[in-house]
């Protein structure tokens, strides 16, 4: 099959040139001969949906944005009647009673789920290492990790195993392996996408966003499920803009905002990988803008408080009691302590300790009121600079995919490989990353970052350098 | 040493909203355990809370009623502790900035007015019910309650007497019955109340050590367990010992209370502002609306009573619910006296019959044509049957004989047809006209003017 990618495959079923029981059938066939360990599970259901989009076709009805586009869940989408684990031992067996609103939508518009996917327990983690069932390889080297959280949704849309899928990024969950992997993600504004029956990580900075191979296909995934949810109180309530129709958009006088401290301490190579692609898109009329962000270097350490202090509280619902692991003891603190010492891993547990710490009776003026007070300085940075810009480009990690196993034994080291993506969350941005270039043959990745709700902007500006550039459309090899 | 109690209240109220605070999910009480329950009151993975715009208005019902001032814009906190009724490991509550700040009850004891003052309102979610099963290794949850809104009431340190905190209490039973927002049934636990209660020399302004007293679920355990909590922490001090800070639970069957956790215990419950859900605003016009719809309140009610000429008790009796209220006041709108409508509606305080019904009664009575005890009978039969007691009258003949030549020839053939009871009148036993009364009454079938008929007995018998 040659078709590839979101908005193609939505388009060719939906003129009839293939039926989405045969897509659905050639990715049901990838997807079971998957060897970089993307997928937990495949949907028993996924040639019932397909077939369910084919008869709406038939009968002459709108089968939606996404008609018949094969899909897989990174595993803390909610899904009703399969099984929702958030890469988690605690979570095993868990069949969810309902859908989560990310799923729901892409459902409504057509897609096909095909199974759910790979991720860092809880999205906790840069290299989907902390997955509990076995990690994921980066197809552009098998020894390699694909990124993380988001490491299975990453390398399955880098693989041509799904089209298209969703990710949740924290602190760079979606982005971070967009880059390593080489495919296109995007984090929208936070609100822009209802967290209804997402698995919750640290719930000021999860959102939920597109990972595609082009940002058009990222449109199409964004424009299915944006939008004000009555079951998410956080959500925005403002009208949905055709995301398709911005990314054929002509950059005109595009202001890029360059901001010394995301280069400062990245390798040459990754650094000039990126402002190639900034020269390239002022190429097309751009033009470069020094910015300062002076907060930044602040950004992990306030992140590591706020995600840790929320990620406690949110994780305190794993006791054994309604759902999930149970492991008994001999009174309920014992039966809590062993279900949650058996159930959960141990950067999940790193995190939880740090988070109670942290919000200890006392001590939250020291550190996430603090915190919070850190964020609303990086969230000025911003406004400042993007009143100078319109976009503001930066690597999206420091480094292309590293080693599996080189820095799970040094959190730090691997917080670090956040520092890019971390302030766009504490700041509540829309951030994207872009295929680039490569590094000694691995991908690199452009993030391009935007005010808020400055989603159309993004996807002008990486459609414009997909249309200049063929990075995104670089495969791994088989 | 004289020694003063110092008493505080934390009193929660479980607001009848039809569904519970975050989600959509029924808060009716009662039902098959676990039946008013959705993914979010199970605290499933992926659920938000989103708040019921109707628990904010109960929430400022109460507190607008207490002249609270009202926090225009606050947020959420999450309180954290792990036990099986609360399945998400915390519970969604108010810290810092609670909807409603400052405020007061006022309430009447001994006839006086009482005024207490409160040092907040706050919303939060009740907790779920734990059975513990007698000899089995596990418990059982009901989560149907969990989620229902609750407000906590929390007083000033104002209160000096067991008894003066079950009247504030019943205050505020009272008031939310009101209200509306909850019918404050402590045994069924929508009225629930925590008691700190402390001593100090008399004179002193600084407050003693404290002890929270809990597991009180009815007002007379909560007078009990006050004047047990004085008196021991007043015997603690005679005998030179210091009361220390913990957690009591009244024992309602020994009548005692026992230590359940001391200061150092105490949770440590890691409150931060809930990220799930945006700052509740409330905005000048949700208020005004709010308090537009705010009924007179029982204290003004009170005094209004007494200013249409009721004793203090009479007008407590009235005003002790708003629908007897409304009701004495839909009477007295008709046009009847407040005095004879307090009689009649005190009498059979739960008859109701129709409105109009009493004031024509007591019209019928006051205009003579009916006797006050031809007037019993027919409250009762307008109250059985839904009839005007015009009608009622009319039909039946029951107007009352004024005619003094007709009561007279009456009263003559009683007195002619009874001379041995006429002898002991003239003996020296007037008590006995009474029996004539009654003859006459009979002989008239209870027509005849009571009044007219004593005195032309007692004419006739002189």
């Amino acid at each position: 099959m040659t078709i590839e990618g979101v908005a193609e495959i939505a388009r060719a079923v939906r003129e009839r040139k293939v039926s989405a029981a045969e897509v659905t059938e050639a990715y049901l066939a990838r997807a079971a001969a998957d060897e970089l360990g993307c997928f937990y599970r495949l949907d028993p259901t996924a040639r019932d949906q397909a077939r369910a989009v084919d008869e709406k076709i038939a009968r002459g009805e709108d089968p939606g944005l996404l008609a018949g586009v094969p899909v897989a869940l990174k595993d803390l989408f909610v899904t009703e009647g399969l099984e929702t684990t958030a890469g988690s031992k605690i979570l095993e067996g868990w069949v969810p009673p309902y859908d989560g609103t990310p799923s729901r939508k892409l459902k409504a518009a057509g897609a096909v789920l095909v199974g759910k996917l790979s991720m860092d327990e809880f999205a906790m983690g840069s290299s989907n290492e902390n997955s509990a069932y076995g990690p994921v390889r980066n197809p552009w080297d098998r020894a390699r990790v694909p990124g993380g959280s988001s490491g299975g949704s990453a390398a399955a849309v880098a693989a041509g195993l799904v089209a298209g899928t969703l990710g949740t990024d924290t602190g760079g969950s979606i982005r971070q392996p967009a880059a390593l992997s080489g495919v296109t993600g995007l984090k929208p504004t936070y609100g822009r996408v209802s967290r209804y029956g997402v698995v919750a990580f640290a719930s000021s900075l999860d959102q939920v966003g597109p990972l595609g191979r082009t940002a058009l296909d990222c449109a199409h995934l964004l424009e299915a499920i944006a939008g004000h949810d009555p079951h998410d109180a956080t959500s925005l309530d403002r009208p949905v803009p055709n995301y398709r129709d911005a990314c054929a958009r002509p950059l005109g006088a595009l202001r890029i905002g360059i901001p010394s401290e995301y280069f400062k301490d990245t390798p040459a190579a990754m650094a000039s990988s990126v402002m190639a692609a900034v020269d390239e898109l002022c190429k097309h009329g751009a033009t470069k803008v020094p910015v300062e962000l002076p907060h930044t270097s602040y950004g992990i350490a306030a992140y590591y408080i706020v995600a840790t202090a929320e990620a406690s509280s949110n994780l305190a619902r794993y006791d054994g009691v309604r759902y999930g692991l149970r492991v008994d003891g001999d009174n309920l603190g014992a039966m809590y302590a062993r279900t949650r010492a058996a159930g959960f891993g141990a950067e999940v547990k790193r995190r939880i300790m740090l988070g109670t710490y942290a919000l200890r009776s006392g001590y939250y003026d020291a550190y996430y009121l603090r915190a919070q007070k850190v964020r609303t300085l990086i969230k000025r940075d911003f406004q400042r600079a993007f009143e100078r810009c319109d976009v503001i480009a930066t690597p999206t990690a420091p480094s292309t995919a590293f080693k599996l196993g080189a820095k799970i034994d040094d959190p730090l080291e691997m917080y670090l490989n956040d520092v890019y993506t971390i302030p766009c969350n504490l700041a509540g941005l829309p951030g994207m990353s872009v295929p680039c270039g490569f590094i000694e043959g691995l991908p690199a990745g452009l993030q391009l970052l935007g005010p808020p709700l400055g989603e159309e902007t993004l996807f002008a500006v990486a459609g414009a350098f997909q249309r200049a550039t063929d990075w995104h459309d670089k495969r791994p090899p088989r | 040493m004289k020694l003063e109690p110092v008493i505080g209240l934390e009193v929660h109220v479980q607001l009848q909203t039809r569904t519970k605070a975050f989600t959509s999910a029924s808060a009716a009480f009662g039902g098959a355990p676990n039946t008013h329950v959705d993914p979010y009151s199970l605290a499933l993975p992926g659920t938000l809370p989103v708040l019921s715009r109707a628990a904010v208005e109960a929430a400022l019902k109460i507190g607008l009623a207490a002249d609270c001032s009202i926090t225009e814009r606050g947020r959420f906190a999450r309180k954290h502790y792990f036990y099986p009724d609360s399945p998400k490991g915390y519970q969604i509550s108010q810290l810092d900035e609670p909807l409603c700040k400052g405020g007061r009850i006022e309430f009447v004891l001994d006839g006086e007015p009482r005024r207490v003052r409160l040092n907040r309102i706050h919303m939060e979610e009740d907790a779920g019910k734990n059975t513990h099963v007698p000899g089995a290794r596990y418990s059982l949850v009901d989560y149907n309650r969990c989620g229902v809104p609750l407000v906590e009431i929390v007083s000033e340190p104002d209160l000096r007497s067991a008894a003066e905190a079950a009247a504030y209490l019943r205050a505020i039973r009272q008031l939310v019955r009101w209200l509306g927002i909850s019918d404050g049934n402590m045994e069924e636990g929508s009225l629930r109340c925590d008691a700190n209660v402390s001593v100090r020399p008399a004179g002193e302004t600084k407050l003693g050590t404290k002890a929270e007293l809990k597991n009180m679920n009815s007002f007379k355990h909560v007078e009990a367990a006050i004047e047990y909590e004085i008196a021991r922490q007043s015997d603690l001090v005679a005998r030179g010992e210091r009361v220390v800070q913990e957690t009591r639970l009244w024992n309602a069957d020994k009548g005692t209370s026992h230590a359940m956790r001391s200061k150092e215990q105490a949770h440590d419950y890691r409150y931060f502002p809930e990220p799930d859900l945006p700052p509740l605003v409330v905005d000048e016009a949700w208020i005004a609306r709010v308090r537009g719809q705010l009924p007179e309140l029982p204290i003004a009610r009170w005094q209004r009573f007494q200013t249409l000429g009721l004793s203090a008790y009479d007008a407590g009796v009235l005003s002790a619910e708003k629908e007897l209220a409304d009701y004495f006041d839909a009477v007295v709108a008709l046009g009847a006296a407040a005095k004879p409508a307090a009689n009649w509606i005190m009498a059979k305080p739960d008859a109701r019959p129709q409105p109009a019904f009493v004031a024509e009664l007591i019209a019928l009575i006051g205009d003579g044509t009916i006797s006050t005890k031809i007037g019993k009978d027919v409250f009762e039969r307008m109250t059985a049957e839904n009839r005007s007691p015009r009608t009622i009258v009319e039909a039946e003949g029951l107007v009352q004989v004024t005619d003094a030549a007709a009561i007279e020839a009456a009263c003559r053939q009683v007195v002619d047809a009874n001379p041995k009871q006429v002898a002991q009148y003239k003996g020296g036993n007037p008590k006995i006209i009474g029996f004539f009364v009654g003859q006459v009454m009979k002989a008239t079938q209870g027509k005849a003017n009571p009044e007219m008929v004593n005195e032309i007995l007692k004419r006739l018998l002189s």
